[in-house]
C-alpha cells in the first residue's frame, strides 16, 4: 500500500519574528503511509504541518505534492484535510452541515447534487460510527465525538493528504487510547496518506508506519517505530522516546566499559574515549557486587503501569531508575549493584 | 472540598460583601430614587408635555413640512452612517482580531477617539477642514461642492461620533473566537469570501445586530457634532434633535416635546431590543460570557 512519494518537504526554513522555528528540514512522505511527527513542545511540529497545509508559508525551501510544486499554492487548492487539536467545528451548523461544508463550498460545476452530498455524509457518519448524530450541533457532542466529526469533515473532500495536529491532545487518556486504535482502523480501511502530530511517544510508536522525530526545528531521525527504538541516531531521539539512564563510560575498540568493567554494549567504529551510555530502566538488572557496573543504595520503589520500579542513588549523586520483574522487596537504604544488559552509546 | 463545607454550619449572612439589612435597604432606595428622578421622570415629562394639548396638537407637530423634512434627513443620515460603520467596524475588528501588524495599538486607540472627544469638537474639526474658511474650503467652492451646512457634513459628523460602536463590540468577540474555524473552512476549499459569509458572519451575528442597534440610536440622536456642521437651515439641514431644540427655543413646547417623544420612543424600542438580545443571546454577545 505504501509506495511512491506523496509529499516531499525540501530544505524548509521558517523564522517567526527573530526566532528560527524550522532549519533546513527535509522529509519524504510516502503515499498511503501514516507518518507520525513526534517532538517536544515547541519543536516546530505544528509549524511544519501548517506549512504543508498552506496555512503558513516558509521563508525558504519547497513543498512538493507528487510532481507538483505546491510551495506557493493557496490553501484552498492544496486539497489537504486538516484536523485541529480543538476540533474547530462550525458551532452554528449541524453535524451533517459540518461534514458537507467542503462539498457545498465548491463551485457549482464541481458540486455534487443534494442527494449525492447527503449520501456521502451518511457514508462518512457510518464510517465514524455516529450515524444517528446528523442533526445535532457540536455543543451537544462529547470531545471524542467532536473530533470524529472533524475527521469526517476533512475526509469528505477526499484530500490527497490528511493532516492531524495533536487530534487527541484535548481528550482524556481512555478516550485517547480508543480513538488511536480507531484512527488506525480508518487508515487501514481508506489507505489515506496521513501525517499525525503528537508529542506522546506511545501514541506515535503504536499508531504509525513511520515516525519522524523533530527537535528544535530539525529532523533528528525518520524510520519505522522499531528502527527509531532499536537504532536511535542520537541521544536526543533516545531520550525523547522514553525514560533513560545516563552513565559515564569509556569506549575503546568497539568495547564499552563502565567503572572499568566491560559491558555487553558495543560502540560504533570511531567512537573512542569518554562517552555516554544510555539504557532503559528494563535494561538494568540487580547483580552481585563483583559483576555489577554500577553501585548505589535503594532510595524508594513504586509501581508504574504494573511494573516495579526502583530508584537507586549512586554515590556521585545521580539517581537511576531500574525496572525489575523479579524483585523481592528492597528496603530503602539497602546497598545494591546493577548490571547493564544493553544500551546505546553516544559521544558525551 | 465542597462536601466538607456543606456539613459545616453556614457562616452568618454577614459575610464580607453582604451588608446588614438597613444599609442594603438604604442603598437600594437611593438607587431607585436616583433612577426615578434622573431617568424615569424626564422620560414621563416628555410624553406628558407632548400630549398636553391632546392628540390633535400632537399629530399636528408632524404635519408640519419642517418636521417631516427633519425626519427624512435623520433617516437618510442614519441610512448612510450605520451601514458605513457596519462595514468599517467589521473590517477594522477583523484586521485587529485576526492579524498581527505594526500600528495595531494605534488603530485601537484611534477607534476609541470619538468616545473621548467632545462631539462639539468633532463637529468643529469638520468645519475647519471643509468649511469655506477651512483647509479645503477654497478648492471645494471652486468645484461647487458643499459639505458643511449640507447633508455630506451631517453624515460625516454622524459617522465620526458613531464609529466606535460596531468595532468596540466585535473586537473582543472576534479575538475570543480566533481563526481556527476560518482556517478549517479554507482547508476545505472555501474562498476567503465564502468562509467569511458562512463561518465568520454567523459567529458574530448577534453581537453585530446588538452593536448596529446602539449605533443607529446614537446616529439618530446625535446633537452636538451635527449641530456644529448643520447650520440649522430649516427644512433643509435640521435633523430631529436639532428640530426639537429650535421648536423649544420658539416656546413651541407641545410640538417640541411631540418630536422629542419620537426620539424617546426610539430609545425605548432600542432598549427593549437590546435587553431581548442580552437575555436571549448573552453567550454570543460578549467574549467573557462564552463557555470555551
Ligand atoms: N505565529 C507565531 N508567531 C511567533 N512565534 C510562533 C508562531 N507560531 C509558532 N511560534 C513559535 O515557533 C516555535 C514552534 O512552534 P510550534 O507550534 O510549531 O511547536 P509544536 O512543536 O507544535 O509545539 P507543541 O507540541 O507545543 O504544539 C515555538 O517556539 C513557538 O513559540
Ligand atoms: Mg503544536
Amino acid at each position: 500500500m505504501t509506495g511512491s512519494t506523496a509529499i516531499r518537504v525540501e530544505t524548509l526554513s521558517k523564522t517567526f519574528d527573530t526566532a528560527a522555528v524550522l532549519h533546513d528540514l527535509s522529509l519524504d512522505v510516502r503515499a498511503g503511509e501514516l507518518l507520525a511527527l513526534l517532538g517536544p513542545s515547541g519543536s516546530g511540529k505544528t509549524t511544519l504541518l501548517r506549512i504543508i497545509a498552506g496555512l503558513d508559508f516558509p521563508d525558504r525551501g519547497r513543498i512538493v505534492f507528487g510532481a507538483e510544486d505546491a510551495t506557493r499554492l493557496p490553501v484552498q487548492q492544496r486539497a489537504v484535510g486538516f484536523v485541529f487539536q480543538h476540533y474547530a467545528l462550525f458551532k452554528h451548523m449541524t453535524v451533517a452541515d459540518n461534514i458537507a461544508y467542503g462539498l457545498n463550498a465548491r463551485k457549482r460545476a464541481d458540486r455534487p447534487g443534494k442527494s449525492e452530498i447527503k449520501r456521502r455524509v451518511g457514508d462518512l457518519l457510518d464510517l465514524i460510527k455516529l450515524s444517528g448524530f446528523a442533526d445535532r450541533y457540536p455543543s451537544q457532542l462529547s470531545g471524542g465525538q467532536r473530533q470524529r466529526i472533524a475527521l469526517a469533515r476533512a475526509l469528505a473532500v477526499e484530500p490527497r493528504v490528511l493532516l492531524l495536529d495533536e487530534p487527541f491532545g484535548a481528550l482524556d487518556a481512555q478516550v485517547r487510547k480508543d480513538l488511536r486504535r480507531w484512527l488506525r482502523e480508518i487508515h487501514d480501511r481508506t489507505g489515506q496518506t496521513t501525517i499525525f502530530v503528537t508529542h506522546d511517544q506511545d501514541e506515535a510508536l503504536e499508531l504509525s508506519d513511520r515516525v519522524a522525530v523533530l527537535a528544535k526545528g530539525r529532523l533528528e531521525q525518520i524510520g519505522t517505530p522499531d528502527e527509531v527504538q532499536e537504532a536511535p541516531v542520537s541521544s536526543t531521539v533516545l531520550k525523547f522516546l522514553g525514560d533513560t539512564i545516563e552513565v559515564e563510560a569509556i569506549a575503546q575498540g568497539g568495547e564499552v566499559r563502565v567503572e572499568g568493567r566491560l559491558t555487553p554494549v558495543t560502540a560504533p567504529a570511531g567512537l573512542v574515549g569518554p562517552v555516554k551510555l544510555y539504557a532503559r530502566p528494563w535494561q538494568l538488572q540487580f547483580a552481585e557486587s563483583h559483576e555489577a557496573h554500577l553501585h548505589g543504595t535503594v532510595r524508594s520503589s513504586y509501581r508504574s503501569q504494573g511494573r516495579q520500579r526502583i530508584e537507586v542513588d549512586r554515590p556521585e549523586g545521580k539517581t537511576v531508575v531500574v525496572e525489575a520483574s523479579d524483585t523481592a522487596r528492597l528496603p530503602a537504604g539497602r546497598a545494591v549493584g546493577l548490571r547493564i544488559l544493553a544500551g546505546h552509546v553516544f559521544a558525551g | 472540598m465542597s462536601e466538607i463545607a456543606t456539613d459545616l454550619p453556614r457562616p452568618q449572612a454577614a459575610s464580607v460583601v453582604t451588608e446588614g439589612g438597613l444599609v442594603r435597604g438604604l442603598l437600594v432606595t437611593v438607587a431607585i430614587v436616583f433612577l426615578a428622578l434622573f431617568l424615569v421622570l424626564p422620560l414621563v415629562t416628555v410624553f406628558v408635555q407632548a400630549f398636553a394639548k391632546g392628540w390633535d396638537a400632537y399629530l399636528a407637530a408632524f404635519r408640519e413640512p419642517d418636521a417631516l423634512s427633519a425626519i427624512r434627513l435623520t433617516l437618510i443620515t442614519a441610512a448612510i452612517a450605520v451601514p458605513f460603520n457596519l462595514v468599517f467596524g467589521i473590517a477594522a475588528s477583523w484586521a485587529i482580531a485576526k492579524f498581527e501588524f505594526t500600528g495595531k495599538n494605534l488603530l485601537v486607540t484611534l477607534i476609541d477617539l470619538p468616545f473621548s472627544v467632545s462631539p462639539v469638537v468633532s463637529g468643529l474639526i469638520y468645519v475647519l477642514v471643509f468649511g469655506s474658511q477651512g483647509l479645503l474650503g477654497p478648492w471645494l467652492i471652486e468645484h461647487d461642492i458643499q459639505i458643511i451646512f449640507a447633508l455630506p457634513g451631517i453624515v460625516l459628523a454622524t459617522i465620526f461620533v458613531t464609529f466606535p460602536f460596531v468595532a468596540r463590540q466585535l473586537i473582543p468577540l472576534m479575538q475570543e473566537q480566533g481563526t481556527a474555524e476560518e482556517e478549517a473552512a479554507l482547508t476545505l476549499g472555501a474562498s476567503g469570501w465564502h468562509a467569511f459569509r458562512t463561518v465568520t458572519l454567523p459567529n458574530i451575528r448577534w453581537g453585530l445586530l446588538y452593536s448596529v442597534l446602539l449605533c443607529n440610536a446614537r446616529a439618530m440622536g446625535e446633537f452636538g457634532a451635527v449641530s456644529v456642521v448643520s447650520g440649522h437651515i430649516r427644512g433643509l439641514t435640521n435633523t430631529l434633535p436639532l428640530h426639537v431644540e429650535i421648536l423649544y427655543n420658539e416656546y413651541n413646547f407641545v410640538a417640541s416635546f411631540a418630536v422629542a417623544s419620537l426620539l424617546a420612543g426610539l430609545a425605548l424600542v432600542t432598549l427593549g431590543l437590546k435587553s431581548l438580545l442580552e437575555w436571549r443571546y448573552a453567550g454570543d454577545l460578549a467574549a467573557s460570557g462564552r463557555r470555551h
